[in-house]
């Protein structure tokens, strides 16, 4: 069978735009949280988020490195930081420079969870209050989820599978398996795979906020607000970003001397069947995600050192941690897990990518991410690893992300260190 | 050069990202400054708002070089 490895990475998050700077942040415990400052958010419920910050902020992002000015006028900020992400990605992998016959076996696959909202948003005043023909001749291709995969393919040739994930808040899990997949079947030998999302304005807000998802409690104290498995924990706070792998056959790894990363043994895909916005109180969708991850590896529990949760911060943590308690049984005690949305906040379809990435750093580098402002652990945390406040070093070998989503959608990811 | 000529390179430079010495009066949108058929729309929409014309489909269509915007500008502005 056709193996898959990770041969280069992207990021742009709101504590770094690319990924030692975003790794170094979150290995200090640092938080990207702040008052929102793209809006004037005063009439918000919610008044704070996890931006990518601007070009000179000490680990800001400039959007001219790698994305073209016009581009950047006519596209969404989410597709913006998918192309940066993605470039960053193949410059890691040494594969900016292709040949026709590699660029015909190589694809994408970068999704994202809701796509242009803040274009969307902007261009439907302008059509209520100026007029039809006032409205961008970008404004559809601008905003539409899978133009990222489509502007990539353009900018660097890439000819293989051109797909695009939508899944919620589970879409950077799904687009990396879907693209593993594609690689395993033979489509292609190269897939840059992951996901983005930039919907902090007004609409992106207020709609979350009503929903009650956002945390709208900590507006006086943003670093604080997110706080997985913690007792006042009260909602997740937005982020944005992207994260992008070079995911590559084995074979054609090793072939061209590539440097290894990781490899994507597992995948598992379930659905709740329960409610579109709240988990099934038992998180048996969850469960069965990871035990398909599980299956598909061949592996057991106890052949997994870390979890980076799904944990957003909201009451369905200890529902989650519950799924993962039964699922794990007695290899409870040795997993450590933790959720980085407590550092850049929830990047909704970016984030199975963005914590897949941090999943295969933990396995360079041998060292946990932490789970920021867990003071007072909920009850059901009892005995579990959640390394709280502070990054530690332990061996890990083999990895498992997960990630579930608005309509009861879940996905699960397993990689492993390649030896 | 013309206060409507002046302004319209400067459009056609902001829109376009291209250097302003390339924006000559005989410039072709498309073959000469990179332009595609959605970037002519965008131009004429910009125009439109920064003369205060209305440049209809059809004239549009004919507007192929930096010069017959801004004769068709100056012709048909109030």
């Amino acid at each position: 069978m056709r193996r898959v490895v990770v041969t280069g990475l992207g990021l742009v998050t709101p504590l770094g735009a690319d990924v030692e700077t975003t790794w170094k942040n979150i290995l200090a415990s640092k938080s990207g949280a702040g008052p929102i400052t793209k809006f004037d958010a005063s009439d918000q419920k919610c008044k704070i988020a996890c931006e990518v910050k601007p070009a000179d902020h000490e680990y800001g992002f400039d959007a001219n490195k790698r994305v073209d000015p016009k581009i950047q006028r006519q596209v969404d900020p989410f597709i913006v930081f998918g192309i940066d992400a993605a470039g960053q990605a193949l410059e890691d992998a040494g594969l900016t420079d292709l040949d026709e016959a590699t660029k015909l076996r190589a694809g994408c696959s970068i999704g994202s969870g809701i796509g242009g909202l803040p274009g969307i948003e902007s261009e439907s005043l302008v059509l209520a209050n100026r007029g039809p023909g006032r409205v961008s001749p970008h404004f559809v291709h601008g905003r539409l989820i899978n133009l990222i995969s489509g502007q990539v393919s353009i900018k660097y040739g890439l000819k293989g599978p051109n797909h695009a994930v939508v899944t919620a808040c589970s879409t950077g899990a799904h687009s990396i398996g879907d693209a593993a997949r594609m690689i395993r079947d033979d489509d292609a030998d190269i897939m840059l795979a992951g996901g983005a999302e930039s919907t902090i304005c007004p609409i992106g807000i207020a709609g979350f906020a009503q929903a009650r998802a956002l945390n709208c409690s900590f507006n006086d104290r943003p670093e604080q607000a997110s706080r997985p498995y913690d007792k006042d924990r009260d909602g997740f706070v937005m982020g944005e970003g992207a994260g992008v792998l070079v995911l590559e056959e084995y074979e054609h790894a090793k072939a061209r001397g590539a440097k290894i990363y990781a490899e994507v043994v597992g995948y598992g895909l379930s659905g709740d069947a329960y409610h579109v916005t709240a988990p099934d109180p038992e998180m048996d969708g969850a469960y069965r995600s990871m035990a398909a991850a599980l299956k598909k590896a061949g592996m057991t529990p106890a052949d997994i050192d870390y979890i980076n949760a799904h944990g957003t911060s909201t009451m369905a943590d200890t529902i989650e941690l519950g799924a993962v308690r039964r699922l794990f049984g007695d290899a409870m005690d040795s997993v450590s897990m933790s959720s980085t949305k407590s550092a850049i906040g929830h990047l909704l379809g970016g984030a199975g990518a963005v914590e897949s990435i941090f999943c295969i750093l933990a396995m360079r580098d041998q060292i946990v991410p932490p789970t920021l402002n867990l003071d007072s652990p909920s009850e059901g945390c009892e005995g579990v690893d959640l390394v709280a406040h502070t990054a530690r070093k332990r061996e890990v070998r083999a990895v498992l992300n997960n990630s579930f989503g608005f309509g009861g959608t879940n996905a699960s990811l397993i990689m492993k260190k390649i030896d | 050069m013309s206060d409507t000529a002046d302004r319209v390179k400067k459009i056609v430079v902001e829109h376009l990202g291209v250097e302003a010495d390339k924006v000559t009066e005989d410039a072709s949108f498309i073959d000469d400054l990179g332009a595609d058929s959605l970037d002519i729309v965008e131009l004429v929409m910009a125009f439109e708002e920064e003369f205060g014309v209305e440049i209809p489909d059809d004239a549009a269509e004919k507007i192929s070089t930096v010069s017959d915007a801004i004769k068709y500008i100056d012709e048909n502005k109030g």
